[in-house]
């Protein structure tokens, strides 16, 4: 029951951190998130030190309030005192967070905070004091104090959904339109203050980085709308929280730590394999590009070689040196093409098969009216074929049609070969 | 306190170097716009910490290492360098092949390594033979822990770091000013700005023990943002820095050791010198501190309350002699009629400076005064025509800020301006230094 409870917190911290933080990796804000995460410790510090109750509604709004006075100081020391912003953030939230651990320390006896617990939280222990109304046991006060704080700021990105976008992709538009982008600045800051608040308990300081930053930016990887971005860093969150309790509870080690490990293993799945965005992906969608350009190049080789009386057939030595590769790549390439069934052997060497012909012939017609459409347009004949085989793998048969007709139809190259058609 | 605790003298000889080293260092980071990295790779280099403990239990248990190995410095700051590395690495080439930035990316990295250090902390903790780790003290320092040996390859590490610096002094100017003039020297800027971040994590990792993962950031940050109020000069900035960042060591630590504060972590007090000494660089510093600009405003807006209640004086002297009148006294009631401010603290001013006195019925300009009133009218006045007529006078670069008009323009232009006011009756004709009766 309480790895439920525990699980069930964890997505909370994780789906409110997400969605106010999918806003600050928009902004390029994500250090400020960072500073603000520490800055509200000596809110929370102060709160304690006042109210001596630990899950006290004070203690959001004071520490929400040191969050905005974070960022106003970092506005102010960049804007009017001429500190460069990333300066002017590191002084303030340094500065903040080590009056809130001197607090701590000082008066450990009087705070019921134990100055590690500030950094990496004590999700553990989060079901520890429960709600009980009544003599009816409600789960734990902080699932209900996350919940809370969840929807709040589910709430707050509903209803401020438009100015928020418009804000973050555009900011100019955004004046323009009438929005106050300076107050949206500081509401955005204020939620993201009082989210850190209610997260800083199970998960703590820099953990609460972890779930701000992380799920967005891979949300960020794997998608172009807003929306969407928003859900799958929900997701991502809610995915690492749960993995993450799992692996805390087998390793015998911190589950905030846990679930920041398991936010950075799903962005390194992102970053690596986004379908659109990711490094191998990436790399893949180019290999096979190339690939394919040298099988083209290949079966045009092949097509040529047809065409004189003396060598129909070509090995792997003379497509070597028609292609300018490596004997053994070419060896490769031709046991792939005949694994195809594009090429046949005959003489010790390969010739096409019909349906090598067939794509050959297509490929070949498409270089050659290329070639003429540059004759045509003035190149010399010797300066036709290089431009042609780098453009003849993109051409499309509509496209070479067109050009076709541009160059008026011939039935012959500029060197004077024969263009082959249907 | 007993200063003749000679631990306490090792570890003060240890911040202090702490202090001077990164100083200098978060100097050209802080002008490159890599304050931040400094707070990544500290907190980054939690993991390492970890790691190189386990390693040397691990070492000590096959009897390698000797008693405490797994505790021995050198051992975790080869760790914690590592970790910074491999985070920095990260940190670049998840900006360079992803449509994220570098400040996210910072973000990240900080964040997720020092999860899995936190995974490794506690794992080493609730196992057992690490309870008395001590590994606890690297997150937010404990000067107090440091022994000789400790100080002595700190120190050493420290001194290196400022040698080098002094050394590519000019080649990190150029990193920090103009990159792309020093590619064109034939500088590899690359290599140079690789050789930066290496030497911030070096000053992050020496700073662990004493300041902390989580803290460190400000000993490179802070003293060079308090440093560049003072100065313009790159020489004297780094110097500036160093300075203040060595003081925040010693003042950290001595306040720290105070028996009055017992148990305070010195990471902390270290960071709360370092601010104080920016706060008092961002209220006290001569041009661009907060006090300096204030008493600047506040001087032009009275010199500028000054010169206007002058000018009107001079109109109303001006309208007693249109109208006849005979009198050179005029009521406060008639000079703050012009505008809606009141013009008695203007007037008080004047009557320090000299430049007006009290009558029976009134007030009067001294000698001194109307001469002055004669200058700011005919000033205000040659300013006046100028601003219409500026095209056809041909003034190209004008100091609007000039006192008088004769500091940016030739006599014949001043001659020329002078016309155009008679031309309309506007010129300024009570006599210069003589009383209007």
């Amino acid at each position: 029951m309480d790895a439920l409870w525990i699980i069930l917190i964890g997505s909370l911290v994780a789906v409110s951190c997400s969605t106010v933080g999918s806003f600050l990796v928009l902004r390029r804000m994500a250090m400020l998130g960072d500073a603000i995460s520490h800055a509200v410790l000596p809110g929370i510090a102060l709160a304690f030190l006042l109210t001596a109750s630990r899950s006290s509604w004070i203690m959001l709004i004071g520490a929400a309030a040191f969050g905005i006075i974070t960022a106003f100081l970092v506005q102010v020391l960049s804007r009017s005192g001429g500190v460069r912003s990333d300066a002017a953030i590191g002084v303030t939230f340094t500065s903040l967070f080590a009056i809130g651990v001197i607090l701590i320390s000082k008066y450990a006896s009087k705070i019921d905070l134990d100055t590690d617990c500030v950094l990496h939280g004590v999700l553990e222990y989060a079901t520890m004091n429960t709600l009980v109304i009544n003599g009816t046991n409600y789960g734990p006060i902080a699932f209900w104090q996350m919940l809370v704080v969840g929807v709040l700021v589910v709430g707050f990105v509903g209803v401020f959904f438009k100015e928020l976008k418009i804000v973050s992709f555009d900011p100019e538009t955004a004046t323009a339109l009438g929005i106050n982008a300076t107050l949206m600045h500081y509401l955005l800051m204020g939620v993201v203050s009082i989210t850190t608040v209610g997260a800083f308990e199970p998960v703590g300081a820099i953990l609460v980085v972890a779930m701000l930053v992380v799920p967005p930016a891979t949300a960020y990887l794997l998608t172009d709308d807003l929306k969407t971005m928003l859900w799958l860093g929900a997701l991502a969150g809610v995915i690492s929280a749960a993995l993450g309790y799992v692996i805390a509870v087998w390793l015998n080690a911190s589950a905030a730590g846990a679930m920041a490990v398991v936010a950075g293993g799903l962005f390194g799945l992102a970053f690596f394999f986004s379908p659109r965005h990711g490094l191998v992906t990436k790399r893949l969608a180019q290999r096979a590009l190339s690939k394919n350009v040298v099988r083209e190049d290949a079966l045009q080789a092949l097509w040529r070689a047809g065409e004189t009386e003396k060598s129909p057939s070509l090995d792997a030595f003379g497509l070597a040196a028609m292609l300018k590769i490596e004997t053994g790549a070419a060896r490769r390439l031709l046991g792939e093409l005949s694994r195809a069934r594009l090429i046949q052997s005959q003489n010790g060497g390969f010739v096409l098969s019909a349906s090598g012909r067939k794509q050959a012939q297509e490929l070949v017609h498409r270089h050659r009216v290329y070639e003429s459409y540059l004759g045509g347009l003035g190149y010399a004949s010797d300066h036709t074929h290089a431009p042609a085989d780098r453009v003849e793998h993109h051409l499309t048969p509509q496209l070479t049609a067109t050009i076709d007709e541009a160059a008026g139809n011939p039935t012959t190259d500029p060197h004077g070969k024969e263009i082959p058609h249907d | 306190m007993d200063w003749l605790d000679p631990n306490l003298r090792w570890v003060l000889l240890g911040t202090t170097l702490l202090g001077i080293a990164s100083g200098t260092l978060g100097a050209f980071a802080f002008l490159r716009g890599r304050s931040l990295m400094g707070d990544a790779l500290a907190h980054a280099a939690l993991p390492g910490v970890c790691v190189a403990f386990l390693v040397g239990q691990w070492l000590q248990g096959r009897g390698v290492l000797g008693e405490g190995g797994a505790k021995s410095l050198g051992l975790i700051l080869l760790g914690a360098g590592l970790a910074g590395l491999l985070a920095a690495w990260c940190i670049a080439g998840v900006a360079r092949h992803s449509r994220l930035k570098e400040d996210t990316t910072q973000a990240i990295i900080l964040s997720v390594f020092f999860g899995a250090g936190v995974v490794l902390l506690t794992r080493i903790q609730h196992s057992g033979a690490g309870g008395q780790s001590g590994l606890d003290k690297f997150l937010f320092g404990q000067a107090a822990s440091l022994v000789a040996s400790d100080v002595r390859l700190m120190a050493a590490i420290a001194i290196v770091l400022c040698l080098l610096s002094f050394a590519l002094f000019k080649e990190w100017k150029l990193l920090c000013f103009d990159p792309a003039f020093g590619t064109g020297l034939g500088l590899p800027m690359a290599r140079l700005d690789g050789v930066l971040l290496l030497m911030i994590v070096a000053a992050v990792v020496i700073g662990l023990q004493a300041v902390g993962v989580v803290l460190i950031a400000a000993l490179l940050i802070t003293p060079p943002a308090a440093a560049r109020f003072w100065t313009d000069r790159l020489s004297t900035m780094i110097l500036l820095s160093a300075f203040f960042g060595g003081c925040s060591g010693v003042l950290g630590t001595i306040v720290s050791a105070l028996p009055a504060s017992q148990g305070l972590p010195t990471g902390p007090m270290i960071v709360m010198a370092a601010t104080f000494v920016f706060v008092l660089s961002v209220l006290l510093a001569p041009r661009r501190g907060a006090v300096a600009r204030v008493w600047r405003v506040w001087r032009t807006r009275e010199k500028v309350q000054r010169e206007n209640l002058l000018r009107d004086w001079y109109e109303v002297l001006e309208n007693h002699q249109a109208q006849g009148l005979q009198t050179d006294v005029v009521s406060l009631d008639e000079l703050s009629r012009k505008r809606s401010h009141n013009a008695g603290g203007a007037l008080k001013q004047l009557e320090k400076m000299g430049l007006a006195r009290q009558r029976e019925h009134g007030w009067q300009l001294t000698e001194t005064g109307q001469a002055e009133a004669h200058r700011v009218t005919r000033n205000h006045r040659l300013w006046e025509m100028f601003l219409m007529y500026e095209t056809s006078l041909g003034a190209v670069a004008v100091d609007r800020d000039a006192d008088t008009v004769e500091h940016f323009l030739p006599p014949e232009a001043i001659e020329q301006l002078e016309t155009m006011l008679r031309q309309i009756g506007h010129e300024p004709r009570l006599a210069k230094g003589a009383g209007a009766a």
